[in-house]
């Protein structure tokens, strides 16, 4: 599988990072010379193979249903590039 | 008077307790040391108020009698860890200004252990590199450099090339990594020093930036064996934020140290002799097993046949879940934003990114989200994660005739700065080594074990069954005792 020139946008799009013509021209063999050298994990027979889900054998705790966080709203908002009484703040999403 | 920068974790530790110096005199002559090396350009943020605060402390403690295992002691922390009120950006510019209001478990640990932070290093860019290239606040250079006259810069190894040039320039005696793919352990053998990644869930990664969370794992990074076991000590521990940590006791690795392998069976897997290694590090690698027979151990040829699947699979895995990592950085609740005239949500989301994160970055996000989108998933993701479990099988039948494997940790010694830069799948290429591991989420080490003809160090490692750092240590202390490496870079920074 390789990728044209439209996918590259279709992606970059979907990962909500801007690129501009002559980026998608440099990317397109760049991202297709990796994608080709992984397409060799498609030789390995995995027919009787489950997914990796854990590295380690673990369980997933449950934890007390208790509130553990929470009143620290200027922490939250201190890095915040823009911040107006105690909210985010984004540009206009409704017109 | 001794040169304080030549010692190491447990000298500066014990000498200390000892009184023959003081805290503030230690962290005084590191602080030093660091402000003279700004050309290796390993910090992105210098702390030296905070050493000296930390080692006021350590110097009442010490006179009240309530020293701490850490006390007097001053390390580097990778900028990859949250600190409280110190910037912490991952080495990227869409978290440059950041500045945490929480502190990282495992960071929380060291300074609670009675450490001293000297400052944040830098590293590759989101941990994504490995030589230290990708950075947004420029190269780290390694302090060594070849002794044929040639001066050319060379990296320190990535993505904890701010640590290991750190280590080996003697500005810090130990300091954190972090490890998704070789990251503690290739920048060790770049700068002949030693550094170990705990079995996966060992340390908390709670309040470290993510990259691929089932791989990434924090670790120490010192000049010996012991001085690693001392610091992943007060590093390692369970911690109910971080849902993958392991609800174990921490052992008391330093205290079990021992060289003696005698019952114990290394394995040599075949699959790591790969065409082109240099014959150096082939020669470094037999002179190893020798080493490791000398201790009392036998050694045993094992297969590990899934190998050379194991970096492809990686480079699926571990951009697809930075993909999914990387989406936090909005634009809207911390770091960069940009937001271009009359933008809407969308666009700034779009420009903020564009904007904020370096090219390897953006290759691996991109990766990632295409590796991940409808139709693509069970061919590449699902088939990854597959091989993983395959690779991991590998490892557990190398087990029923081995308790641990010797293998070299990176394919060459350190490479000039711009000589891999232009090829990803070449840069790749260099944790071939080191990536199988982290995939099984196995302990493993490096430890200095010579020199190549051109006097740069190179490194062997040693892969433990998962949860047995102590055999992974002892026999990097049975190399270390052997191999005597005291070769360090001549100064010129």
């Amino acid at each position: 599988m390789s990728v044209d020139h439209a996918t590259v946008r279709k992606i970059a799009s979907l990962a909500r990072i801007a690129v501009t013509d002559d980026q998608v021209e440099a990317m397109v063999p760049e991202l297709n010379n990796i994608l080709g050298w992984i397409e060799q994990l498609g030789e390995v027979d995995t027919s009787a193979v489950q997914p990796m889900t854990a590295v380690i054998p673990n369980v997933l705790r449950l934890r007390d249903d208790v509130v553990t966080d929470g009143d620290v709203r200027d922490a939250v908002l201190k890095n915040a590039p823009q911040a107006e009484q105690g909210f985010f703040t984004v540009p206009k999403v409704i017109e | 008077m001794t040169n304080l920068t030549d010692l190491g974790i447990a000298a500066i530790r014990d000498g200390f307790k000892a009184g023959d110096f003081t805290a503030r005199d230690v962290a005084s002559a590191f602080n030093d040391a660091v402000a003279g090396a700004k050309s290796l350009n390993a910090f992105i943020v210098e702390t030296p108020e905070i050493a000296l605060a930390a080692a006021d402390q350590a110097d009442k403690d010490r006179a009240s009698g309530s020293l701490k295992p850490l006390s007097g002691v001053p390390i580097g922390m990778k900028d990859l860890f949250a600190t409280k009120d110190v910037q912490t950006t991952a080495a990227s510019h869409i978290l440059e200004g950041f500045v945490p209001q929480y502190e990282s478990t495992v960071s929380g640990k060291l300074w609670n252990a009675g450490a001293g932070m000297l400052g944040k290093l830098n590293l590759d860019q989101f941990a994504m590199g490995s030589s230290n290239e990708t950075s947004f606040f420029g190269n780290v250079i390694s302090p060594w450099r070849r002794n044929n006259g040639d001066t050319a810069a060379l990296a320190p190894g990535g993505s904890s090339g701010g640590t290991s040039s750190a280590i080996a320039a003697r500005l810090v005696p130990g300091a954190t990594g972090t490890d998704t793919g070789g990251s503690i352990r290739q920048p060790a053998a770049f700068t002949g020093i030693s550094g170990i990644k705990p079995t996966y869930g060992r340390c908390s990664r709670w309040g470290i930036v993510a990259f691929a969370s089932s791989l990434d794992q924090a670790g120490p990074m010192a000049r010996d064996v012991r001085d690693c076991a001392i610091l992943l000590e007060n590093m390692a521990g369970f911690d109910p934020k971080d849902s993958t940590s392991l609800d174990l006791p921490v052992p008391n690795w330093e205290a079990a140290l021992s060289a003696d392998l005698k019952g114990k069976r290394v394995g040599i897997p075949k699959e790591y002799r790969v065409d082109g290694m240099p014959a150096e590090i082939d020669a470094l690698w037999e002179q190893g097993i020798a080493w490791l027979k000398d201790a009392g151990a036998e050694i045993v040829n094992v297969s590990l046949p899934h190998t050379q699947y194991a970096l492809p699979a990686y480079y699926i895995i571990a951009p697809a879940e930075a993909s999914s990592n990387l989406a936090r950085y909005d634009g809207v609740r911390y770091g960069l934003r940009d937001l271009p005239d009359g933008a809407n949500l969308q666009d700034m989301y779009a420009a903020t990114r564009a904007a904020g994160f370096g090219d390897e970055v953006k290759r691996r996000i991109l990766i990632g989200t295409y590796v991940l989108s409808a139709g693509f998933y069970d061919a590449y993701y699902t088939q990854a994660q597959k091989v993983r479990t395959l690779i991991a099988r590998d490892f557990d039948q190398a087990w029923e005739k081995c308790d641990l494997l010797l293998t070299p940790t990176a394919p060459s010694a350190a490479f000039g700065l711009g000589e891999k830069s232009d090829d990803p799948l070449a840069m790749y290429l260099n944790d071939v080594f080191t990536v199988p591991t982290s995939l099984a989420g196995l302990p493993a080490m490096s430890v200095p074990g010579g020199l190549d003809a051109l006097g740069l160090p190179l490194g062997l490692q040693i892969i433990g069954k998962a949860l047995d750092e102590q055999t992974v240590l002892n026999a990097g202390l049975a190399i270390e005792e052997r191999a005597g490496f005291t070769a360090r870079a001549d100064k010129w920074w």
